[in-house]
């Protein structure tokens, strides 16, 4: 491995000015960082670890529900209230990674996990993202896994968290510290398009620290759901998977909430589809026709084709689910 | 750089000059002499490299060694009690949930902080807790049912 230096900072604000430095990697639970270190994808002079700042704990509030940054994936799965009030974001998380990963994984560090795309990960080919302006050898090479919305002809890889399909249909915001202070983003706008900087993924300025996510309580939060489709049962990616919300006045939907992933270059949310299911019944035609709209503007290569079809079931699934919830 | 790393490996206190870039594994492998816990894929996707802290599985192949400092980390080495076998690794010896032998020690380990937790799984729950470790060679059929052999002799034992 490539060698490094250390530090454990207490504070933000150390751990800010120690980030903001050319070369220099956070880590919280190390899943994703470590592996690209070894595989050269990332390079890192400096490593501050910021697992002894003050940014774990779940609190849940009449407003929403406020997950620390560090708090490890499988203590956010395992916490009752979470369950109850935010189905969707359990069973995201569960869907995801294993056991041990989960054990060591953090929510902050799985909304900045890295794409999965084979190029990226293999440093001997080019990769916009990993390399800027080296090419995207998946527009016409092994795109099956790849994206279908959200790309350009510079990047088409998806952003593969499971959790943060789940968090963006239910509006979460994204709690962001620096040196001076904090500020909340939604998470739909903290990550970016590709464009022609692939390389640049999120808006988090240099030094600054996901503090926690906030997830709003809304009348629909309790009926929400996760469908994940993927090429074996369990420790596999998304193929493609799709959140769903609703808020139900016996059978018509007042309104929904419906987000995608394993299809996009960042955690997709469907306007046009929860648009169309606002004031209708709530039933399996209706949901077909608004999941019809998902799919307006994907732009399928030779290999991922399968996925806009694949997509659509997945969202009524979603929709049915989360429709025969109690 | 390098620093002093403490810890408890398999009961018993440590203390070492640790470089900041050490793997856990490579901690456990090289410096602690435990050849036990075993680098599949290195990345986390093989859970080869499955060991407990603090009671809890957890890859050592994606922890850094001063990430546990001051914690309990227990490996394979650490489950027989003056040279018996646990119940566990008995069971995989007699149901043949061990073949080549190379995932054994993951797999163990995974299955013991299950075991810790919930002393009586359904075969379910026994898949869901082994999920994140791989086999090239059982077909895992033979896995699950050591680990059911090893509750039932947990239980006739109690
Ligand atoms: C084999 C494998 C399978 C997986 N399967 C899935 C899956 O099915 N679904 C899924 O959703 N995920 C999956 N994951 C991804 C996993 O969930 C992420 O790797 C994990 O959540 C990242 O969190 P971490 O704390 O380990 O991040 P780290 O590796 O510590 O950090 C990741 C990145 O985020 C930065 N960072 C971390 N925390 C912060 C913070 N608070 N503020 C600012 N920057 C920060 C780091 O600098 C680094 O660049 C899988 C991972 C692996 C290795
Ligand atoms: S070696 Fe750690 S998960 Fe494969
Ligand atoms: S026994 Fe060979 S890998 Fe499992």
């Amino acid at each position: 491995m490539l060698p490094f230096t250390y530090s454990r900072p207490r504070n933000i604000g150390e751990a800010a000015t120690a980030g903001a430095q050319p070369g220099t990697e956070f880590i919280a639970g190390g899943t994703d960082l470590l592996p690209l270190l070894k595989e050269g994808v990332r390079r890192a002079n400096r490593l501050v670890d910021i697992n002894d700042l003050p940014l774990g704990g779940i609190r849940h509030e009449a407003a929403g529900v406020r997950l620390g940054a560090l708090t490890r994936m499988s203590d956010a799965a395992d916490d009752e209230r979470l369950r109850r009030d935010y189905p969707a974001v359990v069973e995201a998380l569960l869907a995801g990674a294993s056991p041990q990963l989960r054990n060591l994984a953090t929510v902050g560090g799985n909304l900045l996990q890295h794409t999965r795309c084979l190029y990226f990960h293999d440093a001997a080919m080019p990769c916009n993202k990993r390399q800027p302006g080296s090419g995207c050898p998946a527009w016409d090479g092994q795109n099956r896994g790849n994206a279908i919305l959200g790309g350009s002809r510079a990047c088409i890889a998806t952003h593969a968290s499971d959790l943060a399909v789940a968090l963006v249909a239910l509006e979460a915001r994204v709690v962001l510290g620096a040196r001076h202070g904090e500020r909340e983003v939604p998470l739909a706008d903290f990550h970016r398009l590709p464009g022609d900087t692939p390389q640049i993924e999120t808006v988090l300025e240099p030094g600054e620290v996901i503090t926690a996510i906030f997830v709003p309580a809304a009348p629909y939060s309790r009926r929400s759901t996760y469908v994940k489709l993927r090429d074996r049962a369990s420790f596999e990616w998304a193929l493609t998977s799709a959140a769903a919300a609703l808020d139900l006045a016996g059978d018509t939907i007042r309104q929904a909430r419906v987000a995608v992933g394993g299809v996009a270059t960042k955690p997709w949310r469907l306007p046009k589809v929860e648009e169309a299911l606002a004031g209708a019944r709530a039933d399996r035609s209706i949901f077909h026709a608004a999941a019809e709209l998902a799919a307006q503007g994907a732009e399928p290569r030779q290999f991922n084709a399968f996925k806009v079809e694949l997509m659509k079931r997945a969202i009524v699934r979603a929709l049915a689910d989360a429709g025969s919830l109690a | 750089m390098r620093s002093v790393l403490s810890l408890t490996v398999n009961g018993r206190a440590r203390e070492d000059l640790v470089a900041d870039n050490m793997l856990l594994l490579d901690y456990l492998r090289e410096v602690a002499g435990l050849t036990g816990t075993k680098q599949g894929c290195d990345g986390g996707e093989c859970g080869a490299c499955t060991v407990l802290v603090d009671d809890q599985p957890r890859l050592a192949c994606s922890t850094l060694a001063h990430q546990v400092a001051g914690k309990r980390i227990e490996t394979i080495e650490g489950l027989a009690t003056r040279g018996r076998l646990s119940a566990l690794q008995q069971a995989f010896h007699e149901k043949l949930g061990t073949q080549c032998g190379f995932c054994t020690p993951g797999m163990i380990m995974a299955a013991e902080a299950l075991l810790r937790r919930n002393p009586d799984p359904s075969r379910d729950e026994i898949k869901a807790a082994l999920s994140g470790n791989l086999c090239r060679c059982t077909g895992y059929v033979k896995i699950v049912e050591s680990v059911e052999t090893a509750v039932r002799a947990r239980e006739a034992a109690e």
